[in-house]
């Protein structure tokens, strides 16, 4: 693979997978943001096998497409199933519609839109040292990790229904892992499975858990749970 | 011989936009028709109704001073500058010099602040109210049409606009960028809002509750209307010309050649009719946005056009 080409699509890859973070943040359906999630999980195979491509290594590139059966196939077929529940019992006890969709944020979708802009901007301004230690096109895309590691946090801190937390909880962990491949070229397969593994127990804990939430409250918003503190 | 050819592309897009920007509008209306199953009046019908306004005796309300009897033909003559400088159909012209992103940004919104004042100008509570909405919309647009043409000068180096345009004929891997693709979304959204289109404000509406431009030229009548929808469709013509120019800029003449030129104007006018086209089709499946969703649009389209400049400056190496 030619060095340009090389830069142009790994620029791509990034340039999607930020964007689908970002959508995350901007769009209110619940499926429609799992939906989006589950291209960003393939914006970031899409990075890993250009990677271990570009350095002729099969074991990254073998990461790449474990990460993309994951993240673009598992993990948004487990929130999916957790939602067609939600969106069964809706029907069935004809349930406010607010179930499976995120209504009422913490901080409103445009305020919420700028605030990611900045939180880009302060990827950009705190990977700078970092990129300047060794300038290639991977670490150069650097920011592009962080800014969704950030991004992820903020969804996880302001939206209220259990599975956009959960989303959160993902962008989280899909921007370390892509901060992970950027910057070290590769973690090892090993640790790349113990994380993957991680990932999945979590989500599948997290999916009981909403059904559970939701049994006991008839709402997976999280404010109402509230009232344990007392 | 090349300043000929030169000041023939200036005129050229002058007259071309001008006499061009109704038949655009009907072209638009007529496709829109066809999908909604109905004949439609045909591709010529915004200039018969032109010549049928230019045929009334002017009328001005009562108590209205300059800033409503100058505005329509202040509307034009703004956008027919722009017209003349930024690189529809050659990026070689005499004054493409002067043709800067910011002083095109602001002949745009100069127009836009004419009209608003014209609205105010009436004192009538519909007038007011549509004045303040565009400048609500024009005050979120101004950022992102900036920022998203500014994502593209970063590769040139400058802000001039034929420069931006004769870079990327040359270069047509800086468009396929992350930068380019996230600049193209920003500024077609800046585009739909600051032309009235869709999902911002509805061009046809006659419920003055949801309208947004129309509600502030509620007041005009006779030839004054003809300018202000000649302006109107002028600047549909102009930005739309503008992205294709930007995006898809293959086809412009860039050397001083008269077959170059003619060969420019066809495309040109292909670009813009494909555009219009996807436009009026896409506006048929589209629903209007409540009026305090736009906000949310705009930071959508901001945020898109800023993140085209960080990636542009970020990921290109340049820095």
């Amino acid at each position: 693979m030619s060095g340009s080409l090389y830069t142009q699509l790994l620029d791509l890859a990034c340039g999607g997978f930020l964007l689908a973070a970002v959508i995350v943040l901007w769009r209110r359906e619940l499926a429609s943001i799992i939906r989006v999630f589950a291209l960003q999980g393939v914006a970031l195979a899409a990075i890993a096998v250009l990677l271990g491509a570009h350095e002729g290594r099969g074991d990254l590139v073998g990461v790449g497409l474990g990460v993309g059966i994951l993240r673009a196939g598992l993990l948004p077929y487990l929130m999916r199933r957790a939602l067609t529940v939600i969106d069964a019992d809706r029907r069935r006890y004809s349930v406010a519609v607010t179930e499976t969709r995120e209504t009422q944020p913490l901080v409103n979708v445009a305020a919420s839109l700028l605030t990611a802009a900045l939180l880009t901007l302060l990827a950009y301004a705190a990977a700078r040292p970092l990129t300047e230690l060794h300038a290639t096109p991977a670490t150069r895309a650097l920011p592009v990790g962080l800014a969704v590691v950030l991004i992820g946090f903020f969804v996880l801190v302001t939206r209220r229904r259990a599975l956009a937390q959960v989303v959160g909880f993902l962008l989280l962990d899909n921007g370390i892992t892509a901060t992970a491949l950027l910057a070290t070229s590769g973690v090892p397969l090993i640790v790349e499975l113990g994380v993957s593994f991680d990932v999945l127990l979590a989500v599948l804990v997290l999916q009981i858990l909403t059904t559970r939430v939701r049994e006991a409250f008839g709402t997976t918003d999280i404010d109402d749970l509230r009232e344990l503190h007392d | 011989m090349s300043t000929a050819v030169g000041y023939a592309a200036v005129a050229g897009q002058v007259v071309v936009v001008g006499a061009g920007a109704p038949v655009l509008t009907g072209w638009m209306r007529q496709v829109r028709a066809r999908l909604e199953g109905r004949a439609g009046a045909g591709v010529l019908q915004p200039w018969r109704d032109a010549r049928k306004l230019l045929r009334k005796e002017p009328v001005t309300p009562i108590g209205t001073g300059p800033a409503f009897r100058a505005a329509p033909a202040l509307l034009v003559a703004s956008t027919a500058v722009v017209v003349a400088l930024v690189p529809l159909l050659s990026t070689d012209t005499p004054v493409s010099g002067h043709a800067d992103l910011i002083l095109v940004v602001a002949l745009i919104a100069l127009g836009t602040l004419a009209l608003a004042l014209a609205g105010l100008d009436t004192g009538t509570a519909f007038g007011g109210m549509g004045a303040s909405r565009e400048m609500t919309v024009a005050s979120l647009v101004e950022p992102t049409l900036l920022l998203s043409v500014f994502a593209l000068s970063i590769p040139a180096g400058t802000t001039n606009l034929p420069a931006i345009v004769s870079g990327a004929v040359h270069e047509p891997a800086r468009l396929a960028s992350p930068a380019g693709l996230l600049a193209v979304a920003a500024l077609a959204v800046a585009v739909l809002a600051e032309t009235g289109r869709i999902p911002v404000d509805n061009p046809s509406t006659h419920l003055e509750l949801t309208m947004i431009h129309e509600a502030m030229v509620l007041e005009y009548a006779g030839p004054d209307l003809a300018l202000v929808e000649l302006g109107a469709q002028m600047r549909l013509t102009l930005l739309l010309g503008l992205l294709s120019s930007l995006f898809v800029p293959w086809g412009i003449a860039t050397g001083t050649s008269w077959a170059a030129l003619a060969l420019a104007l066809v495309l040109f006018a292909v670009k813009v009719a494909l555009l219009g086209a996807v436009l009026a089709a896409a506006e048929v499946f589209w629903a209007k946005v409540r009026l305090f969703r736009v906000p949310e649009l705009l930071a959508g389209s901001f945020l898109l056009a800023l993140l085209a400049v960080t990636a542009s400056y970020f990921l290109s190496g340049t820095s």
